[in-house]
């Protein structure tokens, strides 16, 4: 098989699965970049740069990919018949649309009172609901492989993320 | 002629097999090559003595050109056509170059602004290219060979016009480029293999036109840039200029003409330099309007108050950086000054305070970058000389790349501080039934309109079939290489029917303009062109004769008889025809043996990334 066609598992020889250990993966990519970098073959024929600047390009998206697990449950969804489609669907249950309703009263009451402990009690709640839809994500893919249930879960964590987002600019705004 | 020879990854070539390669810094005020030698890199000096080459280029009436401190010393007798400061005009427009007072004369031109001398216009990528000859003349007589390539530095924050200038001028200065490399970058590789370091770094690096700041992390071997921020029009001439405008306003001078201005300027860097070491200096100038010598006296004191918001703009943009970076000042472990201005103490303990710590500044900030640059080029080259000489450098491009859509908005295709080399794709469709073509507009900038990014490239994609709007699905890919530069290419692909245009940005001068350049610069002797031509394909062909030997003893199991016949057979009918005195036929002959390695090469480069991911090479990278 041709390297343009490999997934991004298969590229830096990693198993096809959510859990992912960071250091075997950062090394995974280091191993990889330091075989394939353009800066290896400079004084190569041109064939062989062309062929490092690719596999040097999809091992910078393999690793951008997989190190983020947001970026890499969507694509484990995509891979497997379950797209995001964020863009299109934004159907959420109603329990997430009015907890979401909630958290963002909250952050408008903080920022207004300019209340430090406030956002930050808010950033504490939404890292903790990050690492639950994170540990649910897991779950849906690499034990029960259900892979609409998790594209679900990634699109609430995706909601969660940027608004977490919005909080710790709000943050920095009271600090400076 | 010899075979260029090149050794194995790991295996040390003989002394006079070293392939001869150098890292340049060109920078705004001087400029500097060096190369590694017995395994130490260091400065290639001029028969006087002297590293640094000023960044100046003087016109002469005639033909001739000036370079360095010669016409550096004639700068305010003759300011039009003695060229300083070039940098600032690379890949830069008219109402760029003129935002500043300059005694030049400016010609608009597409995409790059030209200057009028007395030898006729002049693109600031020839003025460069008269620095780079110098250098390359400097650096073959000392190494004693032809240079087989070199590493030339840029500003970090170097947009795309930017980068592809400084290309085509090693390109007009018969230099093959190895790499672009961003200057914090080399300024890192320099101190980082000098301490052996490891943790979060910070380069701020205030040369005489650029300011960068790039936060990088080292681990065991591994160079990789978080973020990178900067301003490509300031630098340590801004605060000349302040002292220049502060010493004109209290003299009552006026508008001063040209070569009254260089002077005042060059008095008013010396001053600055003065400053460096002592509570007070003198600005001293004659003033051809006065017809006398002014001389004013300027304490830190007061330099310090002209130019607090100059230095205040460099620690903005850094705490910007460190914010995109996600990290706090006081994560950064080592924080390495580069760049003359640097010498400043006031930026010293202002750097100090921002980073709670007190700034590295034991390697020769002027010289630092050509260093890093240096050692680059000599791993580039393929003369790593023993196991552990290795690293691995991870850059990132500054600015984020777009697309025009809609309403004049800026539609962000790859990010700024996206690892290079990068590709990103993104799909379009068209708004008009029957639409068959589809005009792109790629810009770089991070401002939401299109009129505030910098326009790199036009172009049209045709022959889209007829569909209703909405039904094409175009889709444009954004591949940046690991010297920082963009190619797109467009593609239609609902039907089946592919219409697909590569360009590469506009500024970039074409073949036929690098072609009338060096005709130019050779005079009319059109044998001089062909002979230049020939040896360029003439050296493609030995670098890729050599690289398949390399190639075919290193992997040669990987093809069968019949394969290992056939590359044979096109190797040799390469270097028969190199010996001949036909460059397209060498042309030719090399695209032959090229395509002929295709599959070997991907067998290769799969093997390679086999053996990387089973640990059994470069373990020490992990």
């Amino acid at each position: 098989m041709s390297f343009l066609d490999k997934s991004h598992f298969e590229l830096l020889g990693l198993p096809e699965r959510f859990a992912i250990d960071a250091d075997t993966l950062q090394r995974a990519f280091r191993r990889l970049q330091a075989a394939v970098h353009p800066d290896r073959f400079a004084a190569a024929g041109a064939t062989e740069r062309r062929i490092a600047m690719q596999l040097a390009t999809g091992a910078n998206e393999a690793y951008r990919t997989l190190s983020d697990p947001g970026r890499r449950a969507a694509y484990l969804c995509e891979r497997h018949g379950a797209p995001l489609n964020a863009d299109t669907n934004t159907a959420m249950s109603r329990g997430f649309l009015m907890q979401q309703m909630e958290w963002r009263e909250a952050l408008d009451e903080a920022r207004a009172s300019r209340d430090a402990a406030a956002l930050a009690g808010l950033a504490r709640l939404l890292c903790d609901h990050r690492a639950r839809i994170l540990e649910e994500i897991g779950t849906a893919i690499d034990r029960d492989h259900d892979y609409a249930r998790a594209a679900d879960a990634v699109r609430r964590w995706m909601f969660v993320d940027r608004f977490g987002a919005e909080v710790a600019a709000a943050e920095d705004g009271l600090v400076a | 002629m010899a075979l260029l020879q090149i050794s194995e990854p790991g295996m040390s070539p003989e002394p006079h097999q070293r392939r001869l390669a150098v890292g340049i810094d060109l920078g705004t005020t001087n400029s500097l090559v060096a190369a590694v030698r017995s395994g130490v890199a260091e400065a290639l000096p001029d028969e006087l003595g002297r590293a640094l080459l000023p960044s100046v280029v003087r016109y002469l009436d005639g033909g001739g050109v000036e370079v360095g401190h010669v016409a550096w010393e004639c700068a305010s007798e003759d300011p039009r056509n003695t060229i300083v400061s070039v940098k600032r005009y690379m890949g830069r427009g008219l109402a760029d170059a003129t935002r500043h007072p300059s005694p030049y004369a400016f010609i608009d031109a597409p995409g790059m602004v030209r200057l009028r001398t007395v030898a006729g216009e002049r693109s600031p990528v020839e003025v460069s290219a008269e620095i780079l000859k110098v250098l390359r003349a400097r650096a073959e007589a000392t190494l004693g060979g032809e240079l087989v390539g070199a590493v030339i530095t840029v500003p970090a924050y170097f947009d795309d016009a930017q980068r592809q200038a400084t290309k085509d001028a090693a390109r007009l200065a018969g230099l093959d480029v190895l790499r672009l490399l961003n200057e914090p970058t080399a300024a890192a590789i320099a101190y980082g293999l000098d301490h052996a370091s490891e943790g979060i770094y910070a380069v701020y690096d205030l040369g005489g036109g650029t300011f960068d700041i790039s936060i990088l992390r080292l681990t065991k071997g591994v160079f990789e840039v978080i973020a990178t921020g900067g301003d490509t029009a300031l630098g340590g001439d801004d605060f000349d200029r302040r002292l220049a405008d502060a010493f004109v306003e209290e003299n009552a001078l006026g508008e001063l003409p040209p070569d009254d201005l260089r002077r005042v300027l060059k008095a008013a860097r010396l001053a600055k330099e003065a400053l460096s070491t002592a509570p007070e200096a003198r600005i001293e100038a004659r003033v051809s309007s006065r017809g006398a010598l002014v001389s004013t006296p300027v304490s830190a004191e007061r330099f310090h108050a002209l130019t607090a918001d100059l230095l205040d703009l460099t620690l903005d943009t850094v705490r910007r950086t460190l914010r995109d970076a996600g990290l706090s000042a006081s994560q950064v472990e080592g924080v390495v000054l580069v760049g003359g201005a640097t010498r400043m103490p006031q930026l010293r303990a202002a750097v100090g305070a921002l980073f709670g710590r007190a700034p590295l500044v034991d390697l020769d900030p002027d010289k630092v970058v050509a260093l890093g640059a240096a050692v680059q080029a000599n791993l580039l080259a393929g003369n790593r000389s023993a196991d552990g000489e290795d690293w691995l450098l991870l850059d990132v491009i500054p600015l984020s790349l777009g697309l025009e859509t809609m309403g004049g908005l800026v539609e962000k295709v790859i990010p700024r501080n996206a690892t290079i080399p990068v590709a990103r794709a993104q799909e379009f469709t068209t708004w008009k039934d029957g639409q068959t073509a589809m005009a792109i507009h790629v810009v770089q900038g991070e401002r939401e309109l299109v009129a505030d990014c910098r326009s790199l490239a036009r172009f049209e994609l045709r022959g889209i079939p007829p569909m209703a709007a909405g039904a094409a699905r175009i889709r444009v890919t954004f591949q940046v290489d690991a010297d920082g530069l963009l190619s797109v290419t467009a593609r239609e692909q609902s039907q089946g029917v592919e219409a697909s245009i590569a360009v590469k940005p506009s500024y970039g001068l074409s073949d036929d303009e690098i072609a009338r350049m060096l005709q130019e610069s050779f005079g009319t002797a059109e044998v001089d062109m062909k002979a230049r031509a020939l040896r360029e394909q003439q050296v493609e062909a030995d670098r890729l004769l050599a690289a398949t030997q390399v190639a075919l003893d290193a992997d040669g199991d990987l093809l069968d008889a019949g394969e290992r016949a056939a590359i044979a057979a096109a190797m040799r009918e390469l270097k028969t025809t190199a010996q001949g005195d036909d460059p397209r036929a060498i042309e030719s002959r090399i695209a032959a043996l090229s395509r002929g390695t295709e599959d070997f090469a991907a067998r290769r480069m799969d093997r390679a990334v086999r053996q990387a991911l089973s640990g059994r090479r470069l373990d020490e990278i992990g």
